[in-house]
């Protein structure tokens, strides 16, 4: 499809092939309780994905030896959809959908305090309506708005961004196009209040210098996320935020 | 293996007598009347990266549908003409009663019925669809996502379906050394006619249009008609355990081309 040799993810001026600087976010767009029936929902736009999060819970555990006496149990589903991709996705799940499945999981577990809910579960849908690199990063955005929204006690929200590397720049939030042409994909999920990492992983090649300064370009742009989480919840539960400032 | 199951709504005794109570006076537990649809919004366009794609909104029934379009073999026996297939998958997220999985019994009548009228119909003309005869054609590809189920995915995910194709863009592929070229270009769809299915429950006497959930999950059978622009039936699927009586068939195919042509006129205006 590209012709590697036209293509240029970093121009001299330091913008990027959809026109970023390095330290630029996509842009993201969080809506809360979207799916009528679930007990909590969020959609998110981060650049072109489009995603939707259903969260079901806590509920009655099926089948029933599944069930922990001591906390809830979390299963989370990641699932594309079949026309979100260049091309048409097969529907039966992938090993990539497993084990993107399972990371999301465990990066929002963390936040969770499962133990308010024994022989519980609480189940988590994400269904990715079109993709567009970095999709697990927002699916887990929504998918803790989401929860947030069904009322779940949580630690602290999670917030997901990837941060990567075009030849030798650092550069935040990488888009499909760099994920395929660029040299590393790092996507993190971290508590923002906590301070702590839920979601890390590489792929690709770094040095140690470069890790770091990956890792910390990847939370700054998790702490922006942050905002716009609230933001999002803020509407639905108290109306538009900035009358809330005015008042205040 | 097929075998019959208890609802997995379950609607409790008081409601449902208040459901009688109010359908023996002729109106529902909305207030609308027999053959009154809910409100219907539909959206196109939505999905960027699929030819095609519409969101339907059906009361809280939601459904988004997306066209691909590709290149393959033809199917066997039908060499000279391209190959649609469709998909519905009843999404988790669309209620507390859905497991993961792949598509169940209900998802893939579903699916069929909805292919049946878009196919029955020829809707698409396929035979436009070929690019070396017996050997490759355009494969169309139309996949249905029920992101939220308030009864009548039916009907729902069939207008999702028209108008997804209705306003796709097609690829236009070329043959070029006996290798697929994708020319960077679209042209419209080779679109014939407009099929589309009205479905309706029977609750003990009462024939009902756009069925809720909580209709369904009290409903004795089910029907769903299709018709194309020129008022022909091209799809019939009887549904559920209980029976229609023949004069209620027959009355119900007169009420599936008008209200049919009403859906077809509003689902028009997208293109």
């Amino acid at each position: 499809m590209y012709n590697l040799k036209e293509l240029a993810l970093m121009d001299e001026n330091g913008k990027r092939s959809d026109g970023r600087g390095i330290d630029e976010l996509r842009s993201i767009k969080i809506t809360v309780g979207v799916v009528k029936n679930a007990d909590g929902s969020a959609y998110i736009e981060f650049g072109k994905n489009k995603i939707i999060v259903a969260v079901y819970g806590p509920r009655e555990v099926h089948p029933k030896h599944m069930a922990l006496p001591d906390r809830c149990v979390l299963r989370c589903r990641y699932h594309m959809s079949p026309f979100s991709t260049d091309t048409r996705k097969n529907p039966a799940p992938s090993r990539r959908e497993v084990e993107i499945s399972k990371v999301m999981r465990e990066s929002l577990e963390p936040s969770l305090i499962l133990s308010d809910y024994p022989r519980a579960v609480i189940d988590v849908f994400v269904e990715v309506l079109q993709a567009d690199g970095g999709s697990r990063c927002a699916g887990i955005n929504a998918a803790s708005v989401a929860l947030a929204d069904a009322g779940i006690n949580m630690r602290d929200l999670v917030s997901a961004c990837a941060a990567g590397r075009l030849s030798d720049n650092i550069v935040l939030d990488i888009n499909d196009l760099e994920d395929k042409e660029g040299d590393a994909d790092m996507p993190v999920a971290y508590l923002p209040n906590l301070e702590q990492v839920t979601l890390l992983q590489l792929d690709g090649k770094v040095t140690t210098a470069q890790f770091s300064e990956c890792l910390e370009k990847a939370i700054s742009g998790c702490k922006s996320v942050y905002e716009i989480q609230k933001e999002a919840l803020m509407k639905k539960y108290f109306g538009n935020e900035m009358e809330l400032k005015e008042e205040a | 293996m097929s075998s019959s199951k208890r609802s997995t709504v379950i609607v409790e005794q008081l409601r449902k007598q208040q459901m009688l109570e109010a359908l023996s006076r002729g109106k529902r537990l909305d207030g609308r009347d027999f053959e009154s649809y809910r409100t219907f919004e539909i959206e196109v366009g939505i999905i960027d990266k699929a030819s095609g794609s519409a969101k339907v909104k059906l009361g809280n029934t939601e459904v988004i549908a997306g066209v691909k379009v590709e290149t393959g073999e033809p199917f066997e026996g039908l060499e000279n003409k391209g190959a649609l297939i469709m998909s519905a998958e009843v999404l988790p997220t669309a209620s507390p009663h859905v497991e993961p999985g792949p598509p169940d019994e209900d998802a893939i009548e579903l699916s069929r019925v909805v292919d049946r009228g878009v196919r029955g119909s020829e809707m698409l003309d396929l035979d436009k669809l070929v690019l070396i005869p017996g050997k490759i054609v355009y494969t169309v590809f139309v996949d249905c996502s029920i992101i939220n189920s308030d009864g009548n995915l039916l009907d729902a995910t069939s207008y999702a379906v028209v108008a997804a194709l209705l306003t796709s863009k097609f690829p236009i592929y070329e043959i070029k050394d006996e290798q697929v070229v994708d020319t960077g270009k679209t042209m419209p769809p080779p679109i014939t006619t407009m099929p589309i299915s009205i479905t309706a429950v029977r609750i003990g006497e009462s024939v009902l249009l756009d069925p809720t959930t909580e209709e369904e999950a009290c409903m004795d059978a089910r029907i769903t008609m299709t018709t194309q622009s020129d008022g022909n039936i091209v799809a019939v699927q009887k549904g559920f355990t209980g029976p229609f009586s023949v004069n209620q068939v027959v009355q119900f195919s007169e009420i599936a081309r008008i209200k049919g042509e009403e859906m077809r006129s509003k689902i028009k205006e997208l293109n």
